[in-house]
């Protein structure tokens, strides 16, 4: 990790002062300067850690410490939750009109995200709250704009409105309106042009939009990987358009996303999106707690909670449940256990979502995965009745298995320990089961550890 | 002498074409930067505590990030101290010349693609989405066509919806030819397609586009590992070289990216584009601090010939003095 946890930090400055009971100015110099660097290297803006530290300090000094918690606990949650406090607030869901098409213009610098947002807000909308979505293609300059809108739009069936390169973007915006309330559409999300900067011209063109369409929410694309000019940006836009909200893309790399807290705090305009990852589903509302967390760089346990239950085929977890419980476990169950996990997305990325767990390299991370490619390939190399009956295995199949998969004996020996090891658990937990209680780090996503 | 005093003198001389695109497209960045370096010191006749934690301030909102801020600050303290100097304006270019003495220093400073002596040169560009990957490869590949050489554009970013159509669009334009593969097809496999053909018609300079990834993603680090393997395995050696493109508005998230990249593939380069926003383009201090890369071409603008070759004399000039 680029950067040591800003909880560990502030507990290694702490050690020093144990005992403390209350939060005094000069005991809190070391951390505030700690937690003001974290904010700086997460790209918040100077002036807004400035006045951000400034209000933590009043807050903090001369509170006593609640008992269960040591000072830096103390003060990371004093921190957290000003975040939250900034980052929240203000109306962060989309208003939608009920007889008539809600109309969304995207706006943004070149590369922000719009076009690929524009996709995943169609999907979110279509899917999960099962909107008549249409899309327009008002990016009329950037070569092959309109072609990925319509390579996306047509992965997740929703209808593109475009009119080629050869119309005007006000005139697409004003036709793409009609067709929208013609064809009883519930929502209109209109794609536009970036820009290198803000300059008059995309200004002029974007008001002039607004002007004829007048929409009901005008988002701005932030990325989150954005450094200290994000908020100029999003003044710019605000003054001109009254921006409605901001959509924070690129969230799944490991930019720490202090923009957020930056444009919220100088524009006070909500955040209500955030975008997750490369697949279109990856769109999800705005939550401040987590990003508070993701800034200080504290983990985000609800996020992988969350992905854990959507990710997850209940019927299948239901299904292996039951064999489990039976005492029945063959390898086969053991990769469908391992590809659910795998769904879940790469294992680097749920561990780093998990607090307390800056200790695995990203070396290993990678090998773990690598790991579970390698079981796979093997287990696929093994016979039905192999699979189903795992105890038969002699050294000749080994052998066999080994060079159908292009590995060793030892790798076909890895799996069929771990395979032991897993079935073991799996006893225990029948025994457990019978007494009634579930062994400690056995609930939830019990079974899975190990890898 | 100074870098300030030097360079003012030098350009006064003798200005290229160059110079002037700086001056140009960097504009904005000077109001941000130099206008509030100069406001500084006519505020502040003598350094005291409150000039130097203005000067922080600039720094870090020039996207230097803090540790490097932190460093020239206590670099220039500790000069202003041992050599009692006290005026602001003589200070200002102890802070110039420590932000770019390290750049200096920090290896080599090539720009130009090195070609092979025989055979194609095999160039890969790699950065995460919406940095201007697609249009840099094209002005690139314009400024090799410009100079007499064969280019083969290589689609490997069969991943983002539209890349390949954008790219295609770019090659008919420059009237080269573009190897391509399937909508989410193997990367590799459209590589190894593009250096056997690159082989095959004797090409002086091949591109590979590739997809725009974000660096925690191990599998696409992966993926890009195998690309070096498979484009290897055709032409020895291959890739010469690899450019990191970086968007001129990037946070401290750039060293990350750059540091990721350097992990996976051998970085000869970075070019960073959209220089003529608002951006601070600070960031390139920090990747040079930190990994030692040299920034070898700069987008100073939209057109095609707005892509410079990196010239640090013509950059801190553009950044940093007054027009």
């Amino acid at each position: 990790m680029a950067f040591e946890n800003l909880t560990e930090k502030l507990s290694r400055i702490f050690k020093k002062l144990r005992g403390q009971a209350r939060l005094t100015e000069s005991n809190m110099d070391d951390m505030l300067k700690e937690i003001r660097i974290a904010l700086l290297e997460a790209d918040v803006n100077y002036k807004v850690v400035k006045e951000f530290i400034a209000n933590i300090k009043e807050k903090a000094i001369g509170q006593d410490v609640l008992t269960k918690l040591n000072p830096s606990q103390m003060i990371t949650k004093i921190v957290h939750d000003e975040l939250e406090e900034l980052l929240g607030g203000g109306e962060n869901e989309i208003q939608y009109q009920n007889n008539r098409p809600t109309v969304i213009l995207l706006v943004g610098l070149q590369g922000s995200g719009k076009t690929t947002s524009a996709g995943k807000l169609a999907y979110l909308m279509k899917n999960k709250l099962h909107k008549k979505v249409l899309l327009a293609a008002g990016d009329v300059y950037r070569p092959a704009a309109i072609d990925q809108l319509k390579q996306i739009a047509d992965s997740i069936d929703v209808p593109v409105f475009s009119k080629g390169t050869n119309v005007s973007p006000v005139q697409i915006a004003i036709e793409a309106k009609k067709e929208a309330f013609n064809e009883h559409y519930d929502v209109l999300i209109i794609d536009t042009a970036g820009r290198i900067a803000i300059d008059e011209a995309l200004m002029n063109e974007l008001s002039e939009i607004k002007k004829e369409v007048s929409p009901d929410e005008i988002l701005l694309l932030v990325d989150a990987m954005s450094g200290q000019d994000a908020v100029n940006v999003a003044n710019a836009f605000n003054d001109l358009l009254a921006l409605t909200g901001v959509i924070m893309s690129k969230l799944d790399g490991d930019a720490r996303g202090g923009a957020a807290l930056s444009i919220r705090h100088m524009t006070g305009v909500p955040i209500k999106f955030s975008g997750i990852g490369e697949k279109v589903s990856d769109l999800d509302i705005f939550h401040a707690d987590r990003m508070a967390d993701r800034i200080l760089g504290m983990g985000d346990v609800m996020t992988l909670v969350e992905k854990a239950q959507e990710e997850i085929d209940e019927k299948e977890a239901r299904r292996q449940a039951n064999k489990m419980m039976s005492g029945k476990f063959d390898l086969d169950d053991m990769l469908s256990q391992m590809k659910q996990v795998q769904k879940m997305g790469s294992l680097g990325g749920l561990l780093k979502l998990m607090p307390g767990m800056p200790k695995i390299t990203p070396e290993q991370q990678a090998y773990a995965e690598k790991e579970m490619k390698n079981f796979e390939i093997i287990i696929n190399s093994m016979t039905f009745e192999e699979r189903h009956n795992p105890e038969i295995f002699q050294y000749s199949r080994k052998i066999r298995v080994a060079k159908g998969s292009g590995k060793q004996v030892s790798d076909v020996n890895r799996v069929l320990k771990k395979y032991e090891s897993m079935k073991e658990m799996m006893k225990k937990m029948e025994q457990y089961k019978k007494s009634g209680k579930l062994p400690p780090g056995m609930g939830g996503l019990g079974g899975f550890g190990g890898f | 002498m100074g870098l300030i005093s030097f360079l003012k003198e030098k350009f006064s001389k003798k200005k290229t074409e160059d110079t002037d695109s700086y001056t140009e497209g960097m504009a904005k960045s000077r109001q941000n930067f130099s206008n509030k370096l100069n406001s500084l010191s006519k505020k502040y006749k003598k350094v005291n505590q409150e000039y130097f934690e203005e000067l922080e301030e600039i720094l870090i909102e020039s996207d230097v990030g803090v540790k490097l801020t932190l460093r020239i600050i206590d670099e220039v303290l500790e000069e202003s101290k041992k050599k009692k100097i006290s005026d602001a304006e003589e200070i200002n270019e102890i802070v110039i010349d420590h932000m770019f003495e390290g750049y200096m220093e920090k290896g080599d400073s090539l720009t130009e693609v090195r070609f092979v002596n025989d055979g194609p040169t095999v160039l890969l560009v790699v950065g995460v989405n919406g940095v201007g990957k697609t249009t840099t490869i094209a002005k690139l590949a314009k400024r090799y066509l410009d100079k007499g050489k064969s280019v083969l554009l290589v689609a490997a970013d069969t991943f983002r919806a539209g890349a390949t159509e954008q790219l295609q669009i770019w090659a008919d334009r420059l009237g080269i030819e573009l190897v391509k593969g399937e909508y989410n097809s193997d990367p590799s496999s459209v590589a190894y397609d593009g250096m056997a053909k690159a082989k095959k018609d004797n090409i002086d300079l091949v591109i590979v586009d590739v997809s725009g990834r974000l660096q925690t993603k191990q599998y696409l680090m992966d993926e890009l590992a195998k690309l070096n393997r498979v484009i290897a395995k055709v032409i020895p050696e291959a890739p010469h070289e690899t450019f990191l493109i970086i968007d001129a508005t990037t946070g401290q998230n750039g060293v990350v990216q750059a540091k990721a990249f350097a992990e996976v593939t051998k970085l000869t380069g970075v070019v960073i584009t959209k220089m003529d926003g608002t951006s601070k383009g600070g960031i390139i201090l920090a990747i040079r601090d930190e990994l030692g890369v040299p920034v070898r071409f700069i987008g100073l603008g939209e057109k095609m010939d707005d892509l410079k070759e990196f010239d640090l004399e013509s950059y801190i000039y553009g950044l940093c003095v007054e027009k």
